[in-house]
């Protein structure tokens, strides 16, 4: 790769012209090179970095989900020894206890991703709406409604956790003490409340991201569309119908493939919530999996599990972008 | 033009060095050697307040040890949440400290990963013999059989700790010897509308170190004779459910703290709203929470009846923490002195004072600091009615699936849902599947 470099780099300068005999082609030849080559030669290092960071640890983590990866290997995993399709023959029998966790947490990760991102898509496109016209005081309520997104993961899901606390925590003392609307304190960190808990917090974090790229997808709507629509008599609910809502319908595709892809894998939030081990309620696939590989030490079957998440995403982003891009192309030729 | 190729160059020099780093960044691969004679790393756990009050008991000894040896020793404090995963990691990586602590409950699981250096008689002799150390720590040092995997450290037994004012003003004259005994003065106190005891329900270890007590006291311990896990057991389930009702059933433990994992339950003692806390060497714990030694007083666990004992008469796991050397290390003598040191009579008094733990080595366990009524029953604890958790290569994975069982188990029993036989067999056998086929 190196000499390659050296030649594109030292080249002469580039030959447009057309070939005049084995002479011309010889000099333009390095020129070619380098017009072609430049573009990758500049990728090189993401390249690379992406290599080092992605690609190489994900080609060792499917490795290790061929292999019987437990705590008497660990030391030199080379070592153990290989166990075929065992670790996903155990992980997808749904009969078996390991299988049926699996399923059930992934069922699970499934209902919690369509609410949490259903629930911030409309959240955000609701508020990016009602601010798109300007009123005193929208810069400020802008900013405001950005914070959950700008503030540490960490740091705001740890005061979450405080709120939720069952003798102290100010959820309680608002719906039970101040409002009475629960007959006792609920528990929102252990049991099945753990799943609105953890909900209550992916869609407060989650929604000002949608908020932010909706409202810059709304400043690509012209006004006069808005404005030739009011002189035929549509109203709001008819405008928001007709005009915003297609408009918006490529900012969307992206947006909610973006969100899926986050709230699915997202660890920190349950985590941090409930740590090691989560409340089979709120059981999200990324904590089963950890908890599955740290907490068992078995990490050939972990590492199944991983790569049986990742064609799945796999599965469902191909899926978005090959019916996102027909319905582009279709409109396109309309 | 110029500026295209040194952008060319750039990218060029960008992913030489990237290579460079991608394939450098290992060494010391072997099984141990003195290349670095002049420095020590050492992962401490957390044994006191907080990390940085660790630092300061610590830091005026490692001083003293480059003083005596000329080894500098590079301390890291390692929160508990942490340790487990640091060590797994460095184990998987062979990046690892020189000399580590570790909980004496994690050391045949550890032992099988052969991360650590076994301590056969002659490395023993090294450091001054075994038979320095009390037998009862050493039982907690590796599987039966095979050279110890580490060295103890520091000793803990739990206790039951309780509120001297708030059993005078619920009339009651004694500590509770018997868990009957326990339910009854719980009883009492909660009348008051005060807390009796405190429990830890999501902290996994507090968990499974009660349910196993409980389950010796039921005369099972979780596993078969070769080895097994075998949690299903009758008297396996009736111990358990005998925990969890303290809660579900007699109403002792307060539903609220199911949800405990962060030592709330010693800062709600310490602040007098429960009574009674059981609790491995709390003294330093409850001094740093602010509570007056004479406040509270401190006996012995409960057992079913009787007192305290061998076999079923047990009321106390032996924890602690044993020292160990990484079998990766590249200054192997000085990780042995530096054991020697931390394990010498002077440190430990001065060590397990500051944590207010028991020496696990006989020549320091002399000392009057270790003779107060606190230590007294915390030392014969360990002489007497104290055992050592299983020694077998699962043992961490047991901890974790036992822990989330009874965690869970709470959970129902706080959300008020019945906690039956059933369901603490259905939460058992869950636990069990979790468990690596031996």
């Amino acid at each position: 790769m190196a000499a390659t470099v050296a030649r594109a780099t030292g080249g002469r300068a580039p030959h447009d012209g057309p070939p005049a005999g084995p002479a011309a082609g010889a000099a333009r030849r390095p020129g070619r090179v380098r017009r072609v080559g430049l573009p990758y030669l500049l990728l090189l290092p993401a390249l690379l970095l992406e290599l080092l960071v992605h690609l190489v640890p994900m080609v060792i983590g499917t490795v290790m989900s061929f292999k019987e990866l437990t705590q008497f290997f660990i030391r030199d995993w080379g070592a153990a020894p290989w166990s075929g399709l065992d670790n996903y023959t155990v992980a997808v029998d749904f009969d078996g206890p390991v299988g049926a966790d699996l399923l059930h947490s992934f069922l699970i990760t499934v209902a919690f991703t369509v609410l949490s991102v259903g629930l911030c898509w409309a959240l955000g496109t609701a508020a990016a709406i009602c601010m798109q016209d300007t009123f005193r005081g929208r810069g400020l309520l802008r900013a405001l409604f950005l914070v959950p997104y700008a503030l540490p993961v960490y740091a705001a899901v740890i005061t979450w956790v405080f709120m939720f606390q069952h003798d102290n925590g100010l959820v309680n003392h608002v719906l039970h003490d101040q409002l009475g609307l629960t007959d006792k304190p609920s528990f929102w960190l252990i049991g099945d409340n753990a799943f609105v808990a953890l909900l209550t917090v992916s869609v407060w974090k989650g929604w000002p991201f949608a908020f932010l790229i909706v409202m810059a997808g709304l400043q690509n709507i012209p006004r006069e569309l808005y404005e030739a629509a009011a002189l035929d008599g549509a109203g709001v609910w008819q405008q928001i119908r007709r005009i915003t809502l297609p408009s918006l319908r490529p900012v969307n595709q992206v947006l909610v493939l973006v969100l899926f892809l986050w709230t699915f894998n997202d660890f920190n939030t349950p985590y941090v919530l409930f740590g090691k081990s989560a409340p089979a309620s709120a059981d999200l696939i990324s904590v089963h999996i950890y908890q599955e590989s740290f907490a068992t030490w078995n990490f050939g079957r972990g590492s199944a599990m991983s790569v049986l998440l990742l064609l799945f995403l796999l599965v469902v982003t191909g899926v978005h972008l090959a019916v996102t891009s027909r319905g582009r192309r279709v409109r396109t030729r309309a | 033009m110029r500026s295209i190729r040194a952008a060319a160059a750039g990218a060029v020099t960008l992913s030489l060095a990237l290579a460079a780093s991608a394939c450098g960044g290992g060494s010391a691969t072997g099984g141990g050697s003195d290349d670095s004679p002049k420095t020590l790393t050492y992962w401490a756990s957390n044994q006191g307040a907080s990390v940085e009050a660790d630092k300061k008991v610590l830091k005026p000894e490692l001083e003293k040890f480059e003083k005596e040896t000329g080894i500098e020793v590079k301390l890291e404090v390692v929160p508990w949440s942490d340790l487990l995963n640091r060590i797994l990691t460095a184990a998987t990586s062979r990046q690892g400290p020189d000399v580590l602590n570790i909980g004496n409950t994690w050391s045949a699981s550890l032992q099988a990963t052969g991360a650590l250096l076994p301590w056969d008689t002659k490395t023993f002799d090294e450091i001054g013999g075994k038979d320095r150390f009390v037998d009862a720590a050493l039982a907690s040092t590796g599987k039966q059989g095979e050279d110890p995997a580490a060295v103890p450290l520091y000793s803990m037994a739990y206790a039951l700790y309780y509120n001297k004012q708030m059993f005078a003003d619920a009339g009651i004259a004694k500590p509770p010897a018997t868990w009957d005994e326990l339910v009854a003065a719980g009883r009492k106190l909660a009348q008051d509308g005060k807390g009796a005891l405190g429990a830890e329900g999501s902290n996994l270890s507090e968990n499974v170190h009660h349910a196993y007590v409980f389950a010796r006291q039921h005369g099972v311990d979780f596993f078969t004779d070769d080895g097994r896990p075998d949690f299903t057991d009758g008297h396996a389930v009736a111990a358990v459910k005998q925990y969890v009702d303290l809660m579900a059933k007699d109403k002792v433990i307060a539903p609220g703290n199911a949800e405990y994992a962060q030592n709330q339950s010693v800062s709600d003692f310490a602040k007098g709203r429960n009574a009674m806390l059981l609790w491995q060497s709390a003294a330093a714990n409850l001094t740093s929470q602010g509570m007056d030694p004479g406040a509270y007083g401190i006996a012995p666990v409960p057992v079913q009846s009787g007192a305290p004992g061998p076999g079923t008469q047990v009321n106390s796991l032996v924890t602690g923490i044993n020292i160990a050397v990484f079998k990766n290390t590249d200054n192997l003598s000085g990780a042995k002195k530096f054991v020697k040191f931390m394990t010498g009579a002077e440190e430990q008094k001065i060590l397990n004072k500051a944590y207010s733990s028991i020496p696990p080595v006989e020549a320091a366990q002399s000392d009057p600091a270790f003779a107060t009524p606190d230590n007294k029953v915390l030392k014969e604890t360990l002489a007497r009615s104290a055992v050592a958790v299983p020694q077998v290569p699962a043992e961490s994975q047991f901890e974790t699936a036992i822990g989330t069982a009874v965690k869970e188990l709470f959970a129902d029993a706080a959300a008020g849902r019945p906690v039956t036989t059933q369901s603490v067999r259905a939460a058992l056998e869950k636990a069990q599947t979790q468990m690596p086929a031996a």
